[in-house]
This record gives C-alpha cells, structure tokens and sequence, in this order.
C-alpha cells in the first residue's frame, strides 16, 4: 500500500480522500442528467451500428460475394478487420493484469474502461470469422466440438482451430475479470443509489457484497490468481492468431517472427486506442485528477517501447527474407516495399516507425492533444500492417498465373465501420451506466488509506 | 415483537482505528468476528487471523480439469472417434494438441477461481443483518464496521458494547 513520495508526479490529483473518489465517479453514472454530448457522441455510435446491421443482414442474404475478397486474397477485410481488434482488445488484459503483477500502481484508474474496451473489441473481432462463413449456422460443426448428426468433429491440428479456443476463452476470461472487478463497486453504487429500481438492478449485480473482511480475502486471491491466469492466456492470444499465418508456408507469412512480434503490435495497437478512449474520457468527465498527466505519460512510454518492438518484426521480415535467399521470400518483401499496393508499406513505416519518435520527447508525452493525435495515427498504421500483411503477401504468390488484385467493396468499408459503431456504442453505454474507473481500488491509492505506521 | 440480535457493529472512521480494533478485538479472544471494509485491507484480515484463501486449492482442480478435458477431448475425437488423416499428419498430433489444451486449462482454472471464489463466500447471498444497520451503506464509501456477532461464546451484550466503545467506535446493534 505503500504510496510514491510526494516529488514524483502524482497518479491522483491532491486533496483526495475515499468519499470524494467514491462520490466522483459515482457521481458520473448516478447523476440526474445525461450530458448532451453523451447524446451526441452515442447518436453517431448507434448510427454507424445500424450500417453494420444492414451490411450483415445483406451479406447473410447475398453471401460473401457482396465483399471485395477473391482468390487469391481470399481473406481480406475479414481477417485484417479481426486481427486489427482482438490486437486492440490486449491492452486491457495487460494493464488489468501484468501491470498488476507488477504492482504498477498507475494502472489502478485505466484498468476498469481498458478492460471495457477488450471485451468491446474482442466482441468486435469475433463477428469477423463468423460472418466470413458467410453461412455462420453451417459452419459451426467445423469451428466447435459439438456431438452432431454427422458424427465428425473439428481438426484440431488446424491453427484455425486454436484460434477458437483462444479467442473464445480469452473473451470469457475478460468478462470474468471484468465482472469480478465490478462486484464491490455496484455494491457501492448499490448503496449510494436513491432510485428504488436503480438501486435493485445495481443490488442484483452487486450479489449481497458487503465488504466483508471474510469476503476480500478470497476476493483478493481470486482476483490476483485472475491476473496470473490471463497474463499467459493474453500472451497466447495473438500468438496464436499469428499461427494462422506463420504455419502457412506463404511468403510473407511463414516467419518464427510473428508470435512475439504480433503480440507487441497487440499491445502497441492496443495502448493507442486506450489513448484515444481516455483523453475525451478525462476531458469531457472532467477526470484529470484520475486520469492525470503521469497516466498519459506512462501511456506514450509504453507506445514508444512496443513501437521500436514492432519495427524490430518489419527489419526482421526484410531481412530473413534477404538472408533466406529464396526468390520468392525476396520477391515478396521487394513486392510489398514497391509493388502494386507499395504505398500502403511506406504509410504503415511512417505510422508505426516515424510517428512514435515523437514520444521520445516529454513535451510531446505530455501534452493530451499530442498524444491523441500521435495514437489516432497509431490506429490507423496498425490497420495498414495486417492489410499489408494479408493482402501484400496473398495477392503475389509463388505462380504468377495465380496473381490478381484486391480491392475492397462498398460493404466491406460499411462492415468495417459497423464495427466501430458497434465498439463506440457499448462503449457509451458502459461509461453510462458503469463505473468508468474502478471505485474500490481508487480508495486503496488515496493518503487516507496509508496507515500511521507507513505515513512516516 | 422484537426480532433477534445478529451481533454488534462497530463503526470507525479511519482505516488505523480498525486495524487497532481488529487485533483487540482478536487478543480478547473473540472468533465470530467480521470486518467491513471499502476496499481490501490484508492487515484486517491478519489481525483477524482469518487464516488463507481456499480459492488456489479450487484453481488447481479446476486447471487440472481442464487440462485433462481439453486433451481428452482432443485424443478421442482424432484418434478414437474419428481418425481422419490430413496431410500425413499423425493421427496423435500431440504438438498441435498443445494450444487447445492449454487454453481449456485457463478457462477452467479461471471459471473455477470467480465460482470457486463466489461460493466460498456464500454469494449471491441477497440478504444479511448487518444491512439492517441504517449507517451501513457508508461501508461501501468511507466507514469501516466491525462486527461481533451475537453467536461468539464470549458475546455479552453489555460487556461487548463497552469493550467495543472503548476501542473508540460507535456501536450500533444489528438484529437477524
């Protein structure tokens, strides 16, 4: 419980104690008003919702014919857009639960909306694989091991198949933990609610948490034991979504480099769209003293490491496809640089190479509009990897006669966006009508909660 | 009619207090004890001596199952129930079986820690005295309670209360 000393910068405003952080962040789900923005923003989020619903409801109805996709590039926006979320959704698992093994005590007010933003995107990423059936309801006997009238099963010696069980239990895990760690704070805003129908639905979900000192010491454990389990599980995630391509023998993608470099992307990818949900968070919820500069700072320091990480995966890629000596490992990477889609590799370097530097410097790291500048452009260089990873590597394979083009369709780009109408109003809805940050741990980090024998 | 009596509920105002409290009340030897905090406070339950978490024990079990689960499922279906040979590859691909295993491992490990964790502490549990204390609600904000409870052998309705008002609280009674 030891807190920092007062020179280093703080990771809670001055003047703190548990009734002002409860009464704070309650106050953000429990207020009277809805804010207009929170209208507007959840306006716009519901719209996009709807073009996502039109463009599954048209594909369910017309097939994946509707998509841009082909032999050769037979994956396509499905996969991109998939990968590119479930790598979004690891920042939350790593800040609910590395930084906790490490006693990152900065973590404690992003936890609770990172962990939001992993379940939203990972529920994003899922809808990927299964509308890419294009007849989801028939293809569930190969994905799922399921007794069916067939008598077949799943090949589990498919990486398609890891990726279920990864995926599908990395998703459970999240809302575990997640709902784990709201459990004492809907007991708070159990207690705290005036409304008597607000006050059983919080109750409900709160379970009779009282708090008790029985009670925290399994909690504690259980919650600690949570972080243990999903440290390795986020870890075997994305190398297992990066298994879908190094064990294929593409060029371009049969590389030992993917594991470790797809999962440093994840996280990179990831702590940008923290950045981006947290700095309209803090500012329109007037959450500085939560979200404070250090947190933003911390953030960017993060984004630089994994992004030097990730650059160290595109040198690598270049240069095992030289040192190969193979012609088509050497075609591929020359392909990518200059080929037909060549310019999406040079945006993608000036994304994920170039812009990061900036954080280098303490001007930029703390400075909110930087910082959301520099992780929106983040975002958007992670999409491009995985486009370039996909499309760059199918579209030339080893026989020209198979060559061809992508380009994406109309519904692709609606599908896409659905998908961030689909993130955009859960997210809403969550900061509505949940605690964005993470009550009972903010109470542990106040100076209240040091005890006499510590404060010294 | 007056309803029974539950136990006495102390109420501080500083997390110190209870932490004092708690290994007072633990020397005066009293065991159906309870503390009511707002957030964990591991130096309450060691001056409770509430002894360790039961939940690992359950996470290994469920880890365990999960692990033979995921492998069995595996084993059977390709090599017993439906052996089926792609690409030449051996029916007991134990490398491949790995990655599923590992990850019916976690999930039954983690279902086991919040269900294992639920039902030790006796939850969903909608009703208990101790919300029958008006003050109470501010447990969740910024008061620490402690409470003996009317069962202890040592409990003493007058002698109790001094005891715990001596130790600077302010004593309410919960009734069942």
């Amino acid at each position: 419980m030891a807190s920092a000393p007062h020179t280093e910068p703080r990771i809670i405003g001055p003047g703190h104690t548990f009734a002002t952080v409860t009464d704070k962040i309650a106050s953000l789900v429990l207020q009277k008003k809805t804010p207009l923005g929170w209208f507007v923003g959840f306006a716009v989020a519901f719209g996009l919702l709807q073009l996502l619903l039109v463009s599954v409801a048209l594909l369910l109805a017309r097939g994946v014919g509707i998509w841009g996709l082909n032999i050769p590039v037979g994956w396509a926006f499905a996969i991109i857009n998939f990968v590119w979320w479930i790598g979004i959704g690891h920042a939350g698992t790593l800040i609910s639960a590395i930084l906790l093994l490490l006693r990152q005590q900065w973590r404690t007010s992003i936890n609770r909306f990172a962990e939001a933003m992993t379940l939203f995107a990972v529920a994003c990423a899922g809808l990927f694989p299964i509308i890419h059936m294009g007849r989801p309801w028939v293809g569930a006997y190969w994905l799922l091991p399921y007794p069916n009238t067939m008598g077949i099963w799943p090949n589990f010696r498919s990486p398609l198949i890891w990726d279920v069980f990864a995926v599908s239990t990395y998703a459970t895990v999240s809302a575990l933990f997640w709902f784990v760690g709201l459990i004492p704070d809907l007991a708070t805003l159990r207690d705290r609610a005036t409304n008597k129908f607000v006050k059983i639905l919080y109750g409900m979900g709160a379970m009779g948490w009282r708090g008790s000192a029985r009670h925290w010491n399994n909690y504690e454990m259980a919650y600690l034991i949570l972080a243990g389990l999903s440290t390795p599980l986020v870890v075997s995630v994305h190398t297992v979504v990066s298994f879908d391509f190094a064990v294929a023998n593409l060029p371009g993608w049969h590389a030992t480099i993917f594991p470790p470099y797809f999962v440093a992307g994840a996280i990179y990818a990831g702590f940008a769209m923290v950045l981006t949900l947290a700095i309209p968070l803090r500012k329109f919820y007037g959450l500085e003293d939560f979200i404070t500069d250090k947190h933003l700072e911390n953030m960017g320091k993060v984004l630089l490491a994994t992004s030097l990480i990730v650059v160290y995966g595109y040198t690598m890629e270049a240069f095992m496809a030289w040192y190969s000596g193979s012609t088509f490992e050497r075609f591929m990477i020359w392909n990518r640089m200059f080929g037909s889609y060549g310019w999406t590799y040079w945006v993608l370097l000036f994304c994920n190479l170039l812009t990061p530097q900036l954080m280098w410097f303490k001007r930029f790291r703390t400075r909110a509009g930087w910082l959301f500048a520099v992780a929106m452009v983040v975002n958007v260089g992670m999409w491009l990897e995985r486009f370039v990873i996909v499309v760059t590597s199918l579209h030339r394979d080893f026989l020209p006669s198979s060559w061809g083009m992508y380009s994406p369709t109309f519904w692709d780009w609606a599908t896409f966006l659905g998908t961030i109408g689909l993130f955009l109003t859960l997210f809403f809805l969550f900061i509505r009508f949940l605690p964005a940050i993470s009550i009972f741990e903010m109470r542990t980090i106040v100076p209240e909660a040091r005890l006499e024998e510590e404060r010294t | 009619m007056t309803r029974p009596l539950y136990g006495l509920l102390a109420e501080f105002r500083s997390p110190g207090d209870l932490v004092r409290a708690a290994h007072e009340v633990h020397a005066g030897g009293y065991t159906k004890v309870d503390a009511y905090t707002p957030y964990p406070m591991e130096e309450v339950i060691e001056a409770l001596h509430l002894g360790h978490s039961h939940v690992p024990k359950l996470v290994l079990a469920g880890g365990v199952a999960g692990l033979a689960g995921g492998w069995g499922l595996q084993y059977w279906t390709s090599v017993i129930d439906y052996p089926m040979n792609i690409g030449g590859r051996a029916f007991n691909a134990w490398p491949a079986f790995v990655v599923p295993a590992f990850e019916t491992t976690v999930l039954f490990a983690a279902l086991a820690a919040v269900l294992g964790m639920m039902a030790l502490n006796g939850l969903p549990q909608p009703y208990h005295p101790v919300f029958n204390v008006p003050g109470f609600a501010t447990a969740s904000r910024d008061r620490f309670f402690l409470c003996i409870e009317a069962a202890d052998p040592k409990f003493d309705r007058e002698a109790t209360g001094q005891f715990l008002r001596g130790l600077g609280a302010e004593v309410t009674e919960a009734e069942e």
